[in-house]
C-alpha cells in the first residue's frame, strides 16, 4: 500500500467518522466540531491523494490554506448562531419536534 | 475594450461591502443603482455570448492551470440573466418591504449584495474548487439572511440550513480532492477531456459524492427537511432570493457536472434513481404543500415539488436519443427559469398579503381579492406557471419535458408530471379560494405602497410572458 493511498484512506475514515457524529450528535457544539473533523479528513485527502511519487505538490497546498479560510469562516458563524440560539433556547440544541410538528401540520 | 464578464462579480461584492459600510440598514439605494448596473452589464454580456460564442477569460492574465478562469456559455449566461433579472425587482420591493420592519433589515443589503457576487462568481467559475469557495460563500450569505429576523425560529432554521449546506459543500470537497488525487487538475474543461468511461473507481466516488453533496444543496426530496422551516420562516424578500435563485445555483451545477464532466460515467440505473428522487419531491412536496396552514409554509412547499421537475431532466437525457435529450434539456433550462420567476412572485405577493393583513395564516387572506386584487393577480398569474398552464413559461417547459418522456417511452414521468401538475393546482386554488371569501367591511386592511405591488407584478408577468418568449431564451442557452 503506498503513502498517498494510506493517507487518501485516513482522510476518508476521518470524513466519515465526522458525518456520522454531525448526524448522531444533537449537541451543536460537537455537531460544529464533527464539521471540522470532516474538514480536516478532506484536507489530508486533498494534500496526500494529491501528492505524486512522493513530491509535494505546492497546488493542493494552496487549495487547502483556502479551505481552512473557508471552514474558519463557515465554523465562525455556526458559533455564532450556535451562542444566539443558546440565549433564546437555553440550550445549545435544535428544536427537533418543531419539524415533526410542521410535517404532521393538517 | 471595455469587459463586463469580471465586473458582475466586483460590482454587488463593491455595493454590498458600501452598504456594510454605511451602517445597518442602509444601502437599499445603492443595491437598486448596482443592480441596474449588474442588469445592463448582464445584457452586454448575452449580446456578445449570442454574438462571439462562448468566452474565457484568465483572470489577471493567469491562466489554468496556476490561475483561476472565468467562461461563459450559453447555460452560464441564461442562469446570470436570470440572477440579475429576479434580483432588481426583489431589490424594489425589499427597499419598501423594510421600510416597515425596522429591526430585521440590519443587514439585508450587504449580505444580498455577497449573495448575488457568490453566485455570479458561481454561474462564471470554470474549475471546480473555485466552485466549491463560491458555493461556501453563497450557503453562508443565504444563512445570514435566514437569520435576519433574530428570533428562535429563524435561528434554528438558519443553524439547520447551515449544517445541511455545510455537509454538502464537505462532500462535494471531497469529490474535488479525489479528483485531483486522479488527474491533478481542478480546471473543468481539462477535467473533462480527462474523464473517460474507464475512470477508476475513486471518480465515480467522487462523482457520486459531488452529485449527493450538491442535491443536499438544492433539497431534492429525501435531503428537503431544512427548506420549508429556512425558506418560509426568513422575511419575504428573502424568501424570494433564496427559493428563485440559491437553490438554483447547486442544481446549474449538477448540470454542469452532469452533462459536461461525468457524461462518459453517468449510468441509466444512476439517473433513473435521481428520477425516482424527483418524482418522490413532487409527489411529496406537492402533498405537504396541499396540508399548511401557513401561506408562507404552503408556498415553501411547493418549491420542494418544484425542484423535484427539474431533476426529472437527468433520466431523459441520459440513454436516450439526441432529439429526446434536447428538448428535455430545453425543459428543464425552462423550467429553472420559469420557477425562478414565478416563486419569486409568488413569495413576494405572499409576503404583500402578509404585510397587507397582519396574519401568517391562509386563513387570514380572505378578502384580500376585494382590497389588494393587483396582489392577488400577480399571485395567481405565478400560479399558472407553477400548475404548468398554457401560455406560462412553467407550461412550456413541462410541455417539452412531457414530449421527451413520450418520445423516449419513459410513461411513468408522465403520470408524476400530471399528478403533480393537479396537487398544484388544488394547494393554489385552496389559496385563491380563500382570497375570495367576503370579509367584515370592519376588518383593517394596510394600505400597500405601491412599490409593494409592481415589482411583484412585473415578476409574475414575466414568469407567463416567458411561455410565449421562450425561443429567445433557448437561443441563447444554444449559444455556446
Amino acid at each position: 500500500m503506498s503513502a498517498a493511498l494510506l493517507y487518501a484512506l485516513a482522510g476518508v475514515a476521518l470524513f466519515v467518522i465526522g458525518v456520522a457524529a454531525l448526524i448522531l450528535q444533537a449537541h451543536l457544539l460537537r455537531k460544529i466540531l464533527a464539521f471540522n473533523v470532516m474538514g480536516s479528513g478532506v484536507f489530508l485527502v486533498l494534500v496526500g491523494f494529491g501528492q505524486r511519487s512522493g513530491v509535494p505538490d505546492p497546488v493542493p497546498q494552496a487549495m487547502v490554506l483556502t479551505g481552512i479560510v473557508v471552514a474558519l469562516a463557515a465554523t465562525a458563524l455556526a458559533l455564532a448562531l450556535a451562542r444566539r440560539l443558546l440565549d433564546l433556547n437555553g440550550e445549545m440544541r435544535l428544536p427537533e419536534e418543531e419539524i415533526v410538528r410542521d410535517r404532521l401540520d393538517v | 475594450m471595455f469587459d463586463p464578464l469580471p465586473w458582475l462579480i466586483l460590482l454587488p461584492l463593491t455595493w454590498a461591502t458600501l452598504a456594510f459600510v454605511q451602517g445597518p440598514g442602509r444601502g437599499g439605494r445603492l443595491a437598486v443603482a448596482g443592480l441596474a448596473l449588474q442588469v445592463a452589464l448582464a445584457a452586454t454580456l448575452a449580446q456578445q455570448i449570442v454574438t462571439g460564442g462562448e468566452r474565457v477569460l484568465a483572470v489577471g492574465g493567469w491562466g489554468a492551470p496556476l490561475g483561476i478562469d472565468l467562461a461563459v456559455d450559453g447555460l452560464s449566461m441564461v442562469m446570470l440573466v436570470l440572477t440579475q433579472g429576479v434580483a432588481l425587482p426583489l431589490a424594489f420591493y425589499a427597499r419598501c418591504y423594510f421600510a416597515g420592519h425596522a429591526g430585521s433589515q440590519r443587514y439585508f443589503w450587504p449580505l444580498t449584495g455577497y449573495l448575488l457576487a457568490a453566485m455570479n462568481a458561481l454561474f462564471l467559475s470554470a474549475d471546480v474548487f473555485n466552485i466549491y469557495v463560491t458555493l461556501e460563500l453563497l450557503s453562508l450569505a443565504a444563512v445570514g439572511l435566514v437569520a435576519l429576523p433574530g428570533g428562535a425560529g429563524p435561528v434554528s432554521a438558519a443553524m439547520r440550513y447551515l449544517l445541511a449546506t455545510l455537509l454538502g459543500s464537505a462532500a462535494y470537497l471531497l469529490g474535488v480532492a479525489l479528483l485531483y488525487g486522479v488527474y491533478g487538475s481542478v480546471s473543468l474543461p481539462a477535467l473533462a477531456s480527462l474523464v473517460g468511461a474507464d475512470a477508476p473507481l475513486a471518480v465515480s466516488l467522487a462523482a457520486a459524492l459531488m452529485l449527493l453533496g450538491l442535491m443536499l444543496k438544492t433539497a431534492l426530496f429525501p435531503f428537503h427537511f431544512w427548506l420549508p422551516p429556512a425558506h418560509g420562516g426568513a422575511p419575504a424578500p428573502v424568501s424570494a432570493l433564496l427559493s428563485a435563485l440559491v437553490i438554483k445555483a447547486s442544481f446549474y451545477l449538477i448540470l454542469r457536472l452532469w452533462f459536461d464532466l461525468f457524461a462518459p460515467i453517468t449510468s441509466v440505473l444512476a439517473a433513473q434513481l435521481v428520477g425516482g428522487l424527483g418524482a418522490g419531491a413532487v409527489l411529496w412536496g406537492s402533498l405537504l404543500a396541499l396540508r399548511q396552514t401557513q401561506l408562507k409554509m404552503l408556498v415553501a412547499y411547493s418549491t420542494v415539488a418544484q425542484v423535484g421537475y427539474l431533476f426529472l431532466l437527468l433520466p431523459l437525457t441520459t440513454g436516450t436519443t439526441a432529439e429526446v435529450t434536447a428538448s428535455a434539456w430545453q425543459g428543464g433550462v425552462l423550467q429553472v427559469v420559469a420557477h425562478g420567476l414565478a416563486k419569486a412572485a409568488m413569495f413576494a405577493a405572499a409576503g404583500a398579503m402578509i404585510t397587507a393583513t397582519g396574519r401568517n395564516e391562509i386563513a387570514g387572506i380572505a378578502g384580500v381579492a376585494t382590497r389588494l386584487p393587483l396582489t392577488l393577480f400577480s399571485f395567481a398569474l405565478a400560479s399558472v406557471t407553477i400548475m404548468g398552464l398554457p401560455p406560462s413559461g412553467g407550461f412550456a417547459a413541462k410541455w417539452l419535458l412531457l414530449g421527451a418522456a413520450l418520445a423516449s417511452g419513459q410513461w411513468w414521468w408522465i403520470v408524476v408530471m400530471v399528478a403533480g401538475g393537479l396537487l398544484s393546482a388544488a394547494y393554489v386554488f385552496k389559496v385563491l379560494r380563500q382570497a375570495f371569501l367576503p370579509v367584515d367591511a370592519a376588518t383593517d386592511f394596510k394600505v400597500l405602497p405601491r412599490m409593494l405591488e409592481w415589482p411583484v407584478f412585473l415578476l409574475a408577468l414575466a414568469s407567463l410572458l416567458l411561455g410565449l418568449t421562450a425561443s429567445e431564451l433557448l437561443h441563447l442557452l444554444d449559444a455556446a
